[in-house]
């Protein structure tokens, strides 16, 4: 059963280091996305599991055997890349009963997987067709037959989705995932798009200049995120500068940029230290009258822009600091460039990471 | 002037169409006229003579069994080169070690030792005394048909390995690494994908090394014994010609039968090619796992390197440069210090050094004046599609044309029409013919590389066409135009066949390869003790044509080194 082990991966380019030092485990049937901006590692430690390339230190086991030196055709993998890398040369047919050509695979019954993949692909139409004939969405599905048809029961895919339209990888999304949860397959599929990962995956990897910050649940990394960065690329976050003022049993007191106090439900962090918490733009209310409880912060509306299902704010405090606000459009008044309003920031949902050495700025780059 | 005004005035002569197309239309002209009439219309104002030739049933059987020869030469010769060029190019563009890039330089050499040069150097080491063949204690190898498919075989292997070199380089790895993660062995990746998307390489270097083949004449000669191809056949009639044995009109006719089948056939075989390529499929179908696994193992796999080098030193490298042997005891005698200073035999030898170089520099120049026009013509299919198509394909006519015969055929057409024109000129027609195919190609491909994007880009931005060139075009291209020109004057400078073919006996203008070929190697191979050089001089001499060519070679390289890709 194809559970994967990576145990302190080590891979260099050189002087860069793309994999440094990574430990993983991803279980049986998982579909597991790994997560991060380009250029952090995560199609190398793809790459490193298909055995396309080879670590420079540590060991990569798939269902327990150690395949450091298994070369990529004897790993039992299907991997679909993400210019798909569809044989120019062959039909659709051709190309999707490759892997069981390569393999000796009895004629009729690769003819009969071929064909099922084919169907759930549903590109049965298609088997004469090049993939200079094919559209963007048809060729992801060929590659995905032609991975699956090999008879792989673990599925690499890098980036699958990245070449496609905006529908076309909407829809795809959820004719993978539900793919790989019908044929019983573990998947792990690289991408750069939150939203995607958030959509398709089990667990996540959120990965950064060749480390791996956080693995969880979509819903885990979401609402408890343990590193300012992951609060930052998975879904959004205000993040506003302070300090530590006092430290309570319950809380504490968090003194931001210009005097402004904030209570905050999390204990965890030293007095006097410096921090940075990080707030989701939705959990802010906006109020016009301010009452007289702590956590409610006066403002400027700077700008409002209608999203749709949503409108966006801007409202800068009385600090300069600038929060983002996201309120459903359609279930309330809307406020107007301006006006001068409160935000109540929710204690409970307050995160507070303390102060990067790097910077800010630095900690949250995506290049 | 200054350099500003310059640029305006070009800018807003580029922008006017009648001066576009007038520049376009003069380099279309040009080549018609001074490139590729001459060496056709010589045979043709001859056509008559054929008849003498086929009335004499012996003499016309003589040329047709040459020309015979030299198709089943070629094609044996490019194929065979395919094979052991394949597994050359493949190691030096999939190895990772820092000596490849020496053995990748190493596997040019045959292309800059003048062919002439190349030929004797052959000579030496299969079947003369002072070469391999002394620990036999006799000949391996005999002037004669397998000698020459040595020699073919030798020059062309850099030509298989450079393009293929180029397309392994720019072949996107993923195909393979798909089909290895599909379950396929490396050998049954490659053999199954990785060639088949590479055949258009596959099929470009075939028709270089079949080209070359048919057309070289002065180091053919060189090792041909008593055997006869084309090219030979119509060199030795020419020598019957001038030494009084056969006449005029039996030379001629000779000439224009062997070149005409030879072009004619030629240019069918490349039709066919060009047809039947793209629909050629390799065997792909079946395949084997368990022996393809087996075969793709690190032992077969280090033995197949190993075969290679082999080959390529014992084959390729080490019977290309023999001939600069003797140069080192020229070291010593004090040869050295005659030649340096110019004494006896090496006046003349430093006079056609200079010349050769003269011509190479006028040719370049040249080139690169009326070539750059016809490849941007043909890159950017100016004249529209068909004209586009048709012109690339009358670009490489003059390398299927036995450079004998195009000698001899353009030496015709000048000499009765033009009389006036002098004999340096004509070499450098003669020249320019062989040289302008490798110039334009190489550019016409380097600016088809170019996205028409960034053109219109920089014409939405405001610049006229003049400055596209100068700012987009050239840039981008600047490092195959050094190539295409250092190419094409070290082609120049080791011309042979050709440029024998225009001098008439006794004319003062000789080339380094020609005074190395006529008056130094070929009479110290009709007897040593009575030739005017000994086996120093001639070694020292190849040495020196050697080593400046190869000095060229190495600025080519770390020009194209210094970031032809973009």
């Amino acid at each position: 059963m194809p559970e994967i082990r990576l145990v302190n991966v080590t891979k260099r380019f050189g002087k860069i280091i793309a994999v440094n030092n990574v430990s993983l485990k991803i279980g049986d049937k998982e579909y597991f996305c790994l997560l991060g901006p380009s250029g952090c590692g995560k199609t190398t430690l793809l790459r490193l599991i298909a055995g396309l390339i080879k670590p420079d230190e540590g060991e990569i086991y798939i269902g327990n055997r150690l395949v450091n030196d298994v070369p990529p055709e004897e790993r039992d993998i299907g991997f679909v890349f993400q210019t798909f890398a569809l044989f120019p040369h062959m039909n659709t047919w051709e190309n999707v009963t490759y892997g069981p050509r390569v393999k000796a695979l009895d004629p009729e019954e690769t003819s009969r997987i071929a064909h099922e993949m084919l169907e759930m692909v549903r590109l049965h139409e298609r088997l004469d067709a090049f993939p200079n004939e094919l559209s963007g969405g048809m060729m992801q599905r060929v590659a995905l037959a032609r991975a699956l048809a090999a008879g792989a029961k673990l599925l690499l895919l890098d980036e699958p989705l990245g070449q496609l339209d905006a529908k076309v990888r909407d829809a795809l999304r959820y004719d993978l995932r539900k793919m790989v949860k019908d044929l019983g397959l573990t998947a792990v599929h690289v991408t750069h798009d939150q939203a995607e990962a958030m959509a398709i995956a089990d667990k996540i990897a959120v990965m950064k200049k060749g480390r791996i910050l956080q693995v969880g649940t979509p819903f885990e990394l979401y609402m408890n995120p343990q590193h300012i960065f992951v609060a930052h690329f998975i879904g959004e976050s205000n993040f506003l500068e302070g300090f530590i003022l006092d430290v309570k049993s319950t809380g504490s007191i968090v003194e931001l940029r210009g005097g402004l106090k904030i209570k905050v439900n999390d204990a965890s962090k030293k007095k006097g230290e410096k921090v940075v918490i990080a707030v989701r733009p939705e959990v802010f209310t906006v109020e016009k009258r301010g009452g007289k409880d702590a956590n409610v912060l006066r403002g400027t509306v700077e700008r409002v822009s209608f999203e749709g299902n949503n409108i966006r704010y801007e409202v800068r405090l009385e600090n300069e600091d600038l929060i983002v606000i996201v309120r459903p459009s359609l279930l309330e008044k809307w406020l107007t460039v301006g006006e001068k309003v409160y935000v109540r920031f929710p204690a409970d949902k307050c995160k507070v990471f303390a102060y990067p050495s790097a910077g800010l700025t630095e900690e949250l780059a995506v290049e | 002037m200054s350099q500003t005004r310059v640029h305006r005035i070009l800018d807003a002569l580029s922008s006017k169409k009648p001066v576009k197309y007038t520049v376009y239309t003069l380099s279309t002209v040009f080549f018609f006229v001074l490139i590729l009439i001459p060496p056709i219309l010589g045979i043709i104002v001859k056509w008559d003579s054929i008849n003498y030739v086929l009335s004499q049933p012996e003499l016309s059987s003589r040329a047709l069994n040459a020309v015979a020869f030299s198709f089943a030469i070629a094609l044996f010769v490019a194929f065979i080169d395919l094979v052991a060029g394949l597994p050359m190019a493949w190691y030096v563009a999939r190895g990772k070690s820092r000596w490849l890039s020496v053995l990748d330089t190493f596997a040019d050499i045959p292309f800059i030792v003048p062919t002439v040069t190349l030929g004797y150097s052959l000579l030496l080491f299969w079947s003369r005394s002072e070469g391999i063949s002394s620990l036999f204690g006799g000949s391996i190898v005999s002037p004669g048909w397998l000698l020459v498919m040595l020699l073919h075989f030798v020059f062309s292997f850099p030509v298989v390995v450079r393009v293929m070199v180029g397309a392994l380089m720019d072949y996107k790895m993923e195909y393979e690494e798909a089909a290895r993660s599909l379950g396929a062995a490396p050998l049954t990746a490659d053999r199954t994908v990785t060639l088949p998307i590479l055949k258009p390489s596959l099929v470009s270097a075939f028709t270089l090394a079949f080209a070359r083949s048919i057309s070289e004449t002065g180091a053919t000669m060189m090792v041909a014994g008593a055997f006869e191809n084309g090219p030979v056949f119509i060199q030795n009639m020419k020598n019957g010609w001038a030494e009084g044995v056969v006449s005029q009109t039996t030379y001629e006719g000779s000439m224009v039968l062997a070149s005409f089948i030879l072009i004619v056939v030629s240019c069918a075989i490349f039709a066919a090619i060009r047809l039947l390529g793209p629909r050629l499929r390799l065997p792909i179908k079946r395949v084997w796992p368990s022996m393809e696994r087996k075969l793709s193992g690190a032992g077969v796999v280090n033995i197949r390197n190993i075969a290679t080098l082999i080959v390529f030193f014992l084959i390729v490298l080490v019977p290309s440069l023999y001939v600069a042997l003797p140069a080192f005891e020229a070291l010593t005698n004090g040869t050295l210090n005659e030649a340096l200073t110019g004494t006896g035999i090496w006046q003349s030898f430093w006079q056609s050094m200079l010349l050769s170089y003269f011509i190479g520099a006028v040719v370049t120049i040249i080139n690169i004046t009326v070539g750059l026009p016809m490849a941007v013509l043909i890159a950017r299919k100016r004249f529209g599609k068909a004209v586009s198509t048709i012109l690339d394909i009358a670009v490489t006519i003059p390398l299927i044309v036995p450079s004998v015969a195009l000698g001899a055929s353009l030496s015709i057409f000048w000499r009765e029409n033009f009389a006036f024109i002098p004999e340096l000129w004509l070499l450098i027609f003669a020249h320019l013919s062989i040289t302008y195919p490798y110039f334009v190609r190489a550019m016409s491909a380097a600016i088809e590389r170019i996205s028409i994007d960034l053109e219109d880009a920089a014409r939405i931005l405001g610049a006229k066409p003049y400055t596209v060139f100068k700012t987009i075009i050239f840039p981008l291209t600047k490092y195959s135009l050094f190539a295409g020109a250092i190419m094409v004057f070290t082609r120049s400078v080791d011309e042979t066949g050709a440029t024998l073919a225009v001098i008439q006996p006794g004319s003062p203008l000789k080339t380094a390869p020609v005074l190395l070929a006529k008056d130094w190697v070929i009479p110290f191979i009709k007897n040593p003790a009575a030739a005017s050089v000994s086996a120093a001089e001639i070694g020292l001499g190849c040495g020196f044509l050697i080593l400046m060519s190869f000095l060229i070679l190495l600025v080519l390289r770390f020009i194209v080194k210094g970031g032809g890709r973009y």
